[in-house]
């Protein structure tokens, strides 16, 4: 026997090898049901690999940046100057966006519903990858040191890519959701249906279990689900690129995911994800029933008054707020006001649209400009949903509108009703059908400058 | 015929000092973990692997081959998210074979080594993907084309990369 041995010394030593490493897979595989933990053997390759990866991201980053902040300024006005602009108009889209939230909010207060929002995120640096097309993860530079466990989900502006897997002291091992052994519960934008994407051995990501009857357009958006218990919802995942019959009755989506996996540098750990009753302080006495009326389409009203109640302003060519009642409507618009939200004889500005180059046009047909160029979120334009016609100069909506007596429905007084940005706050928002989006839903209406 | 069959006395045998030893798979292990972050298509190619297969054959030495791709293997394992052993077990086989090759084959020059590459790197993604859909029940699939061509690409960077590692060689 020891002969034999030493005769075929290293098939030997390759079978006693094989047979180790073969062993300590069959235990990994029974043990991966169980809380697993971190083999020693990870951490020392980790803590022998990331310092050196740590080290070389700082020192590019602090190359990097010498460059970009001291040395190579150029186009640095020029793009200071479309910031501003930029600034400027995501503070008029912000102002309609906590209108819905608030409205949202109030909604979901009244029916109950449970608000999740992300409380806190760690940023971190990306500092390595597994460097293995068969296990797509990267190296994040925080680990438990910086409060970061297991499960957490990692995300970047542009939308989620993964999940924490591993925690060591002072970095953490992140599954991209373009890994075969990922899973993420997504739900697509507009036709609501829900599946699980996962990785393919190409690198790609695929939605799966979705019924091969269901009809999903190209270019649609896929948003995270909530319903994997990691991710919140509502964190956009991909769009859908390509749809195919696939197996099992089932269709084959692909998805592109909205941050490139591929070139990560920062992200951000989700570490608090809080869910809560929406408050109700600032409820008011609205009802529910109220709020969602005022969410539905509604009967026009006979045309033929229209003529008569039509206020000098309107015939001017001037938009009318607040004098939708007995009016024409197009088809499609809800002329009912959002009373709940008004204060009485004072209404805001309608929904603001973002854009120095839109104008409002009344129902009347002539467009009304006032001088170019928005300055600031107190200059508002007002877009009716009737027709949306683009001219090259902008109109300027004065900031507090009274709407004349006769002709204003009254609201219930609502202490409540938000005005964040000084006068201009728009809301007083018209009852808006859900298939029109909300820049084009304010109706024409009667007003009256202050 | 860039391989030729050499009698055992004709093969030439080398070693590595202790630090090429140990830095040489490390400098590879952290060139793998890092570059593709920066140029994601640098993922194509095996940089562990090829330190296995150029030092298995530079060695001639089919336990030290084995046990340098065991070691290599499972530090790469580590690296990954997937069971220890999966990259053990496949470079451990790498190892063994390009040692044993060497031992009766002159594989010094550039056609020898584009060509035991392209084998050995084969071999490398048959044994992970067999070990891996039948012991630990992945569900990767392989696209055989894909891997054909990343062989490919493996094998020309050995070329380069080869030539570079022989200057740690010495001789015994």
């Amino acid at each position: 026997m020891e002969n034999l041995i030493s005769r075929y010394r290293n098939v030997t030593v390759l079978v006693a090898i094989l047979f180790a490493q073969v062993l300590g897979l069959a235990v990994q595989v029974k043990r991966s049901g169980e809380n697993e933990s971190t083999r020693l053997i990870r951490v020392w390759v980790v803590n022998a690999i990331t310092p050196f990866e740590k080290g070389l991201v700082g020192l590019q980053n602090g190359a990097g940046n010498l460059w970009r902040n001291y040395f190579y300024l150029r186009g640095v006005r020029q793009e200071n100057h479309q910031l501003r602009q930029e600034i400027e108009h995501l503070r008029l889209e912000q102002v309609r966006l906590n209108e819905d939230a608030e409205q949202a909010r109030r909604l979901q207060a009244l029916l109950g519903f449970k608000e999740q929002f992300i409380s806190q995120t760690v940023p971190a640096q990306v500092i390595g990858s597994s460097g293995s097309e068969q296990s797509r993860s990267i190296y994040i530079d925080k680990g438990s040191h910086d409060g970061i466990k297991q499960d957490m989900a990692v995300i970047t502006a542009d939308g989620v890519i993964g999940k924490v897997l591993r925690v060591f002291v002072t970095t953490s091992q992140v599954l991209l959701i373009d890994d075969q052994t990922s899973g993420v519960g997504a739900i697509l934008e507009k036709s609501r249906l829900q599946g699980v994407l996962r990785g393919t051995p190409a690198g790609e990501i695929v939605l799966e279990k979705v019924a091969a009857d269901e009809t999903i357009q190209p270019g649609e958006k896929v948003l995270t689900s909530g319903g994997d218990q990691v991710f919140p919802k509502g964190l956009p995942v991909g769009t859908v690129t390509k749809v195919s019959t696939g197996a099992d009755l089932f269709l084959n989506v692909r998805v592109k995911p909205a941050a490139n996996l591929s070139k990560l540098e920062e992200v951000l750990v989700i570490t608090k994800n809080e869910e809560r009753m929406p408050s109700v302080a600032g409820m008011g006495s609205s009802r529910g029933v109220d709020i969602l009326a005022q969410r539905l389409p509604s009967v026009p009203e006979k045309t033929a008054e229209a003529p008569k109640k039509q206020s000098p302003a309107s015939a001017a060519g001037i938009p009318q707020l607040g004098t939708n009642k007995g009016k024409a409507q197009p088809t499609g618009i809800n002329p009912k006001p959002m009373e709940s939200t008004a204060t009485p004889g004072v209404v805001h500005a309608p929904t603001i649209i973002a854009g120095p180059r839109d104008v409002t046009k009344p129902a009347s047909g002539n467009p009304t400009v006032k001088s170019p160029g928005i300055k600031s979120a107190d200059t508002a334009i007002i877009k009716p949903a009737t027709q949306q016609k683009t001219v090259p100069l902008p109109m300027k909506v004065s900031e507090k509108i009274t709407k004349p007596a006769a002709s204003t429905p009254k609201p219930p007084p609502n202490p409540s009703a938000p005005n964040q940005s000084g006068a201009s706050q728009p809301t007083n928002q018209p009852a808006t059908q859900p298939a029109v989006p909300p820049q084009d839903q304010t109706a024409p209406q009667e007003n009256k400058p202050q | 015929m860039p391989i030729t069959y050499t009698s055992q006395e004709q093969v030439e045998v080398y070693r590595f000092s202790a630090p090429a030893a140990i830095l040489i798979p490390l400098v590879a292990l952290f060139l793998q973990a890092f570059v593709p972050l920066r140029f994601p298509f640098f993922a194509i190619f095996d940089l562990p692997l090829l330190v296995t297969i150029f030092f298995a054959v530079v060695r001639r030495s089919p336990v030290t081959g084995l046990l340098t791709g065991s070691v290599i293997g499972l530090l790469q394992d580590s690296l990954t998210h997937n069971p220890i052993g999966l990259y053990g077990i496949a470079k451990t086989v790498v190892g063994y074979g390009a040692s044993s090759l060497g031992v009766r084959l002159d594989v010094e020059n550039a056609g020898a080594r584009l060509l035991l590459t392209l084998f050995f790197y084969m071999v490398h993604e048959i044994v992970y993907f067999t070990v891996g859909r039948g012991l630990v029940g992945l569900t990767a699939h392989p696209s055989w084309t894909y891997e054909l061509g990343a062989a490919f690409a493996n094998a020309v960077l050995a070329v380069l990369l080869f030539a570079a590692l022989d200057k740690f060689k010495q001789r015994t």
